[in-house]
């Protein structure tokens, strides 16, 4: 085993109102993590700890330790723009900017300027290749990423992201907005993708779960119920409580 | 009492129709009005030439100019300066009661009657700062007068840039400058632009604030530097209008022409970006 997230005795508060209560979970590195629970348990919280996107909300309270690649990233004087090039989200709803999808991929190498120039096509070519959008888009590269389909668009998100060269890809619902046959795309990518990356996924669909991740966590009222192999945990639930869920009982 | 719904709809969209009207019909009159009874003065000498005799005969060109470095001057010091305090206020002023106050106070500023700008300009600029009546202390007082307009509409355009755009920005590791800088500005720029040009009609416009800061009565030459008095269009067409006796109406006119035009096509062209904004947006 070998965690690249641990969570120790998270607390995360919203004002006075607790959204995740004493979380300590382990996230495996080049495996697929998938978090569960109904809606409003915290799921989406939980993963904006990872890249702390949740400092953009006033009057948020962390406490406890989170750790990636054993180093808190709470602690006072982490780089928050180190961090987030280490750690890429993908977000619920397909947000490319209304550029070029050229621009959309090179946005952040131009703003970092971690390439020359001359490297920019091979950059751009690797990136969609990566999310199989190269032979569509290669004689497109100019049309506005708007034009796209929702699927596209989502894929060209996490293209994106590719040459900020991160190790863990947070995924909030990526496939809520897009039809079945498009998010058994964007599931086969994922697979292809933990070769190089480890992902995170919030899906409050279980068959995605089931389908997808190696393991998974069910979150309920802001507590971690059960964590374990995705396997066991759909086969044998430890928790009386991931059983109901599973079952369809609620959420 | 009126029982049928046609008829009282008929009724309602009647004065409804003839309140707008009452509203428009005043604006055209006056255009009309004014571009009748000066549209002869208007010549090339007219644009392009000093004014002689007492301002009797000749052309308005100082005046022309002495406006055209007045608006210069008052972007210049005001669009830096709106612009970065809107960004501020929009991006990183924490919503507290100071935050509140400083918003309130530059809401109520663009109340404030623009003589009493004049009149701060007057006590600042040309006595304390010692810049007497010159184009700098003109420029500043009209600067104050239009940086609630830039800042407000700065503001409306920022705010206008969703929010997805700085969380994917930030979430690629772009800092919030960067942020700003790259994805937000680009996107509000038009806005901004907006902002600008109206802020250039309200400058170009305004005859209080320059009153008692730069205006000259009667200087038929070209200013030399910031330090120079100038003459410009609205104060000049007040003088002309109510000083100089025996002046032929179509000059007055005239120069109410030229100043409604330079005002009115700025106004136009402001309508035209928001509008080539608001076709090209799609988010
Ligand atoms: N910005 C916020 N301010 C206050 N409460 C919030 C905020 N965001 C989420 N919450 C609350 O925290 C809980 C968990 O929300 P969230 O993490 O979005 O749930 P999920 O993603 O599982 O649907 C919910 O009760 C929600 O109302
Ligand atoms: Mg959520």
């Amino acid at each position: 085993m070998n965690p690249i997230i641990q969570t120790r005795n998270l607390n995360l508060f919203y004002g006075t109102f607790q959204a995740l209560h004493d979380i300590s979970i382990d996230i495996e590195s080049k495996m697929i993590t998938s978090i569960i629970g109904p809606s409003g348990c915290g799921k989406s919280t939980l993963l904006r700890v990872f890249n702390r996107m949740n400092d953009l909300l006033e009057d948020v309270k962390v406490e406890g330790g989170v750790f990636i690649d054993a180093k808190n990233i709470y602690e006072p004087g982490v780089d928050l723009v180190e961090l987030r090039k280490k750690v890429g989200m993908v977000f619920q709803r397909p947000n490319p900017f209304p550029l070029s999808v050229a621009e959309n991929v090179l946005f952040s190498v131009k703003i970092h300027r971690t390439a020359a120039f001359k490297e920019y096509g091979d950059i751009l070519e690797q990136s969609l290749r990566a999310v199989d959008l190269w032979d569509i888009l290669k004689d497109k590269l100019k049309t506005s990423a708007l034009n796209l389909t929702l699927e596209q668009q989502q894929r060209l998100c996490i293209a994106r992201l590719l040459p900020v060269k991160p190790d863990i890809l947070l995924m909030d619902e990526p496939c809520s907005a897009l039809d079945p046959i498009a998010t058994a795309h964007i599931e086969e990518l994922m697979d292809q993708l933990k070769v190089n990356y480890t992902i995170v996924i919030v899906t409050h669909n279980m068959q995605q779960a089931a389908r997808v991740s190696d393991r998974s966590a069910y979150l309920y009222l802001g507590d971690l119920i059960e964590y374990d192999s995705t396997e066991k945990m759909f086969t044998i639930p430890k928790d009386r409580r991931t059983e109901e869920y599973l079952a369809g009982k609620f959420g | 009492m009126i029982k049928n719904a046609y008829t009282r709809e008929k009724l309602a969209f009647s004065i409804l129709f003839l309140s707008t009207l009452v509203v428009v019909l005043p604006v055209i009159l006056i255009l009309i009005y004014i571009i009748y009874q000066g549209w002869h003065a208007i010549s090339w000498d007219f644009l392009t030439q000093m004014p002689k005799r007492g301002m009797r005969e000749g052309g308005i060109f100082p005046a022309i100019v002495g406006t055209l470095w007045l608006v210069l001057g008052t972007l210049i010091f005001a669009l830096p300066l709106g612009v970065l305090s809107a960004i501020y206020l929009s991006e990183y002023a924490k919503d507290n009661f100071l935050t509140r106050a400083v918003k309130l106070a530059i809401i109520n500023l663009a109340g404030v009657p623009s003589v009493v700008y004049g009149l701060f300009g007057l006590g600042i600029f040309v006595i304390f700062l010692k810049f007497g009546a010159s184009i700098l202390a003109g420029s500043l007082t009209l600067a104050i007068m239009v940086l609630p307009i830039i800042i407000t509409t700065t503001r409306e355009a920022l705010d206008s840039v969703p929010q997805s755009f700085r969380q994917v920005s930030l979430s690629l590791g772009v800092s919030k400058w960067e942020t700003i800088r790259r994805v937000v500005l680009p996107h509000a720029l038009p806005g901004i632009l907006t902002g600008m040009i109206l802020a250039v009609s309200r400058a170009a416009g305004e005859t209080a604030p320059i009153l008692f800061t730069v205006a000259a009565f009667y200087l038929p030459r070209l200013p030399k530097s910031i330090f120079d008095q100038a003459m410009a269009l609205p104060y000049h067409l007040y003088v002309i209008s109510t000083q100089v006796p025996n002046i032929k109406l179509e000059i007055r006119y005239g120069t109410a022409l030229v100043l409604l035009m330079i005002v009115l096509s700025l106004n136009l062209v402001a309508i035209l970006v928001r509008a080539q904004f608001r076709k090209k947006r799609k988010w």
